[in-house]
């Protein structure tokens, strides 16, 4: 059994007793403490600014050119915090529990109440970093509605929220880099980690300019790489986002929790061809003002105008009256698949659904309208008023649709369909971020460990920066008070030399395969059979075919993939292929522990397990429990459990009815 | 939207790495649909090249939404291509029609040296970062987010300055190499705001040092940059820059 270090008490006070006791550093000897960060994201850059700030030795590392562009660049639609600054009955109680409920009771209740906790330290600290905040005429912050919750507590910066939280962490990075307490390593990628003694104590990376391998030492070693939904290959991920670091950790003995909790996002512009390399999402802010429906016939061929009001079915708004469009993602998600496999679905692969914005835009014109005092405008004003409205509120995301498209969003719906977006596995980490790996953390989106099976919208940014500006700088303290008398490690130590051989042993292996097949079309190939077996719905039979199919594809990839150019010089393709080369292995874990959880909960749906109006049928008497996967060989695993209690909130059957 | 197919001819700069001279390379390439992104053309043609024996086209991307900044082509010699307030990535091949040559090169500028191909090395503007792009906040420090009220129309302004993703398109559409509009568009989001307030003077001298040390050219005001830029940025930021260097070169105590 897995301790996940819960501190004792009640739940309120366990976050502040923790601070209270925790082991500190002093500022003389954080200077004589190394600490690697790999991954500068929202997790990795505010723990590397955060750390830096303290006065520890950072390293930080990331595969893009600069930290600035993260994948965390790209969210879109906001970050949430317990503020209550709507006085609508927000609190850190009601984010805590919508956290835990959302994810259909299988998150931890502790880190979850930790991080209501500091949320709002979160949105005060991005203010102070000068993050231009959505506000209103008042000057103050402006908040909208996301999925899951009856109450508004996003913060937003129009359709570019990640973006302007990355540029506030980043830029405080680069201030910490200008003051010499942080070097940081741009187009470098991590590629294995070093134990001595048990212990985390550095990484082996590879220069991406020159292909050269480097050995970096660290009293820690924190692992911020972001979520590996390109398991899949199409997802709304960055291209290069993957799983190589926490996959190499997972190897070398870090346990991976609930890897088959993956979030498909319902809102997505829908695939339109083969050609396909991403998808886009259409952010989950609008479905505040979006209204989601499908014709009431079957294979309507009319346009989407041509149907009147009263032969559309506005599913969602029928089957979940309480919330609406505005139901969590997989619920969402679900529905908008059971609609188009039954035959509803539009556009030409009817595999879509709309999102209607034409009430909105009436409803914000005749605001507007009344603003300006007029009542005896024509329909036509007022429309070229809400317009103007929702340009304001959703503009770019409206542009994005445009550009990928061709279709004008104002005048048209959009016609959307959900992709895989968000990984809510991970490695495991108990309450400090600490995997099984003593010196190995885990931050932001690459842990597991507070959105359950499901996660709610606008909480993996808050997440990212719960952990790297506000719980890491005390939990990592807590056990590097125990490392001031270790000296740093030389990097001749055999340890670090037997992990490098290995890195250069695998790549030399990977470029003497001189095969036939691209590394892309294995990609495709392993993201096909996950998404249809182990994507919006699984089963048993299906899941079992999948993992022969993974084993059979990782034999051919060893044996037959072709990577172009050598080793010492500037080589994508090379990148990729050691890349695709852990998803394959990681799939086959995924569908393993789809396989041994025979219940539905959150993302994970299994077609066995299912209510009569088909909801997610939970089993809490048998699955109540983190799996955290220990790897024994190439195909075997143990299952390690950590049994979730519930001392507050009690599980229930999620209703958004 | 109607879609069509079409073939065309890539005329693409090859370059091996820094010390190599390089030179255009054309290839033809086919069936490629309207509804392709750009890169997606590009994926397919380098698909092509490594089933052929050869070195495929190596270039910047990640997140193909336009938002990272990290695409970075210039084609038919203009940065991101002809469409406005636009990125590489998210180009598509409706632009295009059947039997075209597409030519495609790096971003040049003498401090963005090329890497490989049409990959070069931005990290100056990590550097003019560095020098000041930032205020200077200690993690815990901060007051009530609420606490201070921002005028909306300031707070909207610093925004839209702070759209900016870094892609170096404008120094690459300056014929002077000029790196002002990136530098402007950072000094405004800054400056908007009363938390930008205290090193307000400091920053701005700072980072123009700091650019100027980087090997960027002088701005002479032709608006190629703003023409160019996919975030919109305005040109006004620049004479904002300006007149903030001003101030703080004659009153700030040096
Ligand atoms: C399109 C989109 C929109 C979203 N919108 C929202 C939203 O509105 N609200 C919300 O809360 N969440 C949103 N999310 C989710 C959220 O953006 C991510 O979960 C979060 O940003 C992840 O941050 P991170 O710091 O954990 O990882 P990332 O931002 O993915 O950063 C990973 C870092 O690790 C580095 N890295 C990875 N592997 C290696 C390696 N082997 N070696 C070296 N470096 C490595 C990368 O270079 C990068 O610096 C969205 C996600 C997507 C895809
Ligand atoms: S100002 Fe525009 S063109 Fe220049 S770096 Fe910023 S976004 Fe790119
Ligand atoms: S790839 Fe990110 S902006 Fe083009």
């Amino acid at each position: 059994m897995l301790d996940a270090k819960i501190p004792s008490g009640p739940l309120d006070d366990k976050w502040t007793e923790y601070k209270g006791h925790c082991k500190l550093v002093n500022p003389a000897n954080k200077r004589k403490l190394e600490v690697i960060i790999v991954g500068t994201g929202l997790a990795g850059a505010s723990a590397a600014a955060a750390l830096g700030e303290l006065g520890y030795k950072v390293k930080a590392f990331c595969f893009q050119d600069s930290p600035r562009r993260a994948h965390s660049i790209a969210a879109q639609g906001g970050i949430n915090a317990a503020k209550n600054y709507q006085n609508d009955g927000d609190s850190v109680f009601r984010l805590f529990y919508d956290t835990i409920k959302g994810g259909d009771y299988r998150a931890r209740e502790a880190n979850v109440h930790r991080l209501a906790e500091v949320s709002a330290n979160i949105i005060d600290q991005c203010v102070a970093q000068g993050v231009p905040f959505a506000r209103e005429y008042g000057g103050l912050l402006s908040n909208r509605s996301f999925g899951g919750t009856q109450v508004q507590r996003t913060f937003y910066a129009a359709g570019q929220t990640g973006q302007q939280l990355l540029i506030g962490a980043y830029q405080a990075l680069e201030r910490q880099i200008a003051l010499g307490n942080v070097q940081m390593y741009a187009r470098h990628e991590m590629l294995e980690i070093v134990k001595i003694d048990g212990k985390a104590r550095g990484i082996i990376a590879r220069n991406l300019v020159n292909g050269e391998l480097e050995r970096h030492f660290g009293h820690a070693v924190l692992l911020c790489t972001g979520g590996y939904g390109n398991v899949f290959y199409l997802s709304t991920n960055a291209m290069g986002s993957n799983t190589t670091a926490i996959w190499k950790a997972h190897r070398k003995g870090a346990a991976f929790a609930n890897p088959c909790f993956t979030q498909i996002h319902p809102t997505c512009i829908p695939v339109s061809g083969d050609h396909q390399s991403k998808l886009t999402l259409m952010s989950e802010s609008l479905r505040n003002d979006g209204r989601i429906w499908v014709p009431k016939k079957k294979d309507d061929q009319r346009k989407a105008i041509d149907i009147p009001e009263e032969e559309r079915d506005y599913y969602l708004e029928r089957r979940y009256p309480a919330f609406g469009n505005l139901v969590p993602r997989d619920v969402a998600s679900r529905a908008a698949k059971e609609r188009c496999d039954e035959g509803y679905g539009v556009g030409t692969s009817k595999q879509a659904v709309y999102l209607d914005f034409a009430d909105a835009i009436v409803r914000y014109g005749k605001i507007e309208a009344g603003k300006e005092g007029k009542s005896n405008m024509s329909m036509e004003e007022i429309i070229v008023l809400g317009k103007e409205v929702v340009k304001e509120k959703y503009g770019n995301l409206f542009d994005m649709y445009e550009k990928i498209t061709g279709e004008n969003p104002y005048e048209l719906p959009m016609r959307i369909y959900p992709a895989v977006h968000y990984t809510m596995g991970g490695l495991w980490v108990n309450y400090e971020l600490q995997t099984t790996i003593p010196g190995l953390y885990t931050l932001g989106e690459a842990n597991f460990s507070d959105h359950g099976a499901n996660r709610l919208g606008a909480s993996a940014l808050m997440q990212g920066l719960a952990d790297g500006y506000f719980v890491i700088p005390y939990t990592l303290g807590n056990s590097l008070a125990d490392e001031i008398y270790n000296k740093a490690i030389e990097t001749s130590h055999p340890a670090f030399e037997a992990a490098e051989k290995e890195v250069s042993d695998r790549i030399n292996q990977l470029m003497n395969i001189k095969g036939k097949q691209t590394v892309e079309s294995f990609h495709k190939r392993l993201g096909k059979i996950i998404w249809d077996k182990c994507g919006m719905a699984r089963n048993k039979e299906g899941l079992q075919q999948a993992i022969q199919e993974i084993q059979a594809l990782k034999k051919e990839f060893w044996s037959d993939v072709r990577i172009p150019g050598s080793i010492n010089e500037m080589n994508p393709e090379l990148d990729k292929a050691n890349r695709v080369a852990d998803f394959i292995e990681l799939g086959e874990l995924m569908c393993v522990d789809a396989l041994n959880r025979n219940e539905s909960c959150g993302g994970h749906f299994r077609e066995e397990f299912q209510t009569e109006d088909g909801e997610a049928l939970r089993d809490d008497a048998n699955y109540m429990y983190v799996a955290a996967w220990e790897s024994k060989s190439a195909h075997e695993w143990n299952l390690i459990k950590e049994p979730l209690v519930y001392d507050v909130v009690k599980p229930s059957q999620r209703s958004y009815k | 939207m109607e879609h069509y197919n079409m073939n065309l001819t890539v005329k693409v700069w090859r370059q091996k790495n820094s010390k190599d001279k390089g030179g255009f390379q054309s290839y033809p390439v086919k069936d490629i649909s309207s509804e392709m992104s750009f890169l997606e053309m590009i994926d397919v043609l380098n698909e092509q090249l490594i089933r052929d024996g050869e070195d495929p086209i190596a270039f910047d991307h990640d997140c193909r939404e336009g938002i990272c900044g990290q695409c970075s082509m210039y084609i038919n010699g203009k940065p991101h291509g002809a469409w406005k307030a636009n990125t590489t990535c998210q180009l598509h091949m409706r632009a295009f029609k059947d039997g075209e040559t597409v030519t495609i090169e790096p971003w040049r500028a003498g401090a963005f040296p090329v890497i490989k191909d049409l990959m070069v090395d931005r990290s100056a503007f990590d550097r003019i970062i560095q020098a000041g792009g930032y205020i200077s906040v200690n993690t815990g420090n901060a007051v009530d987010g609420n606490a201070l009220p921002i005028n909306k129309d300031k707070a909207d302004a610093s925004f839209a300055a702070a759209m900016c993703i870094g892609c170096g398109a404008c120094v690459a559409a300056c014929k002077n190499s000029s790196a002002m509009l990136f530098l402007s568009a950072k000094v405004a989001h800054l400056a908007l705001l009363p938390q930008g307030e205290p090193e307000r003077k400091s920053r701005v001298l700072n980072m123009v040092a700091q650019m100027d040390k980087e090997g960027f050219g002088a701005c002479t005001n032709t608006g190629a940059c703003e023409a160019t830029c996919p975030k919109e940025i305005s040109i006004s930021n620049i004479a904002r820059l300006n007149q903030e260097y001003l101030v703080a070169s004659l009153t700030a105590d040096k």
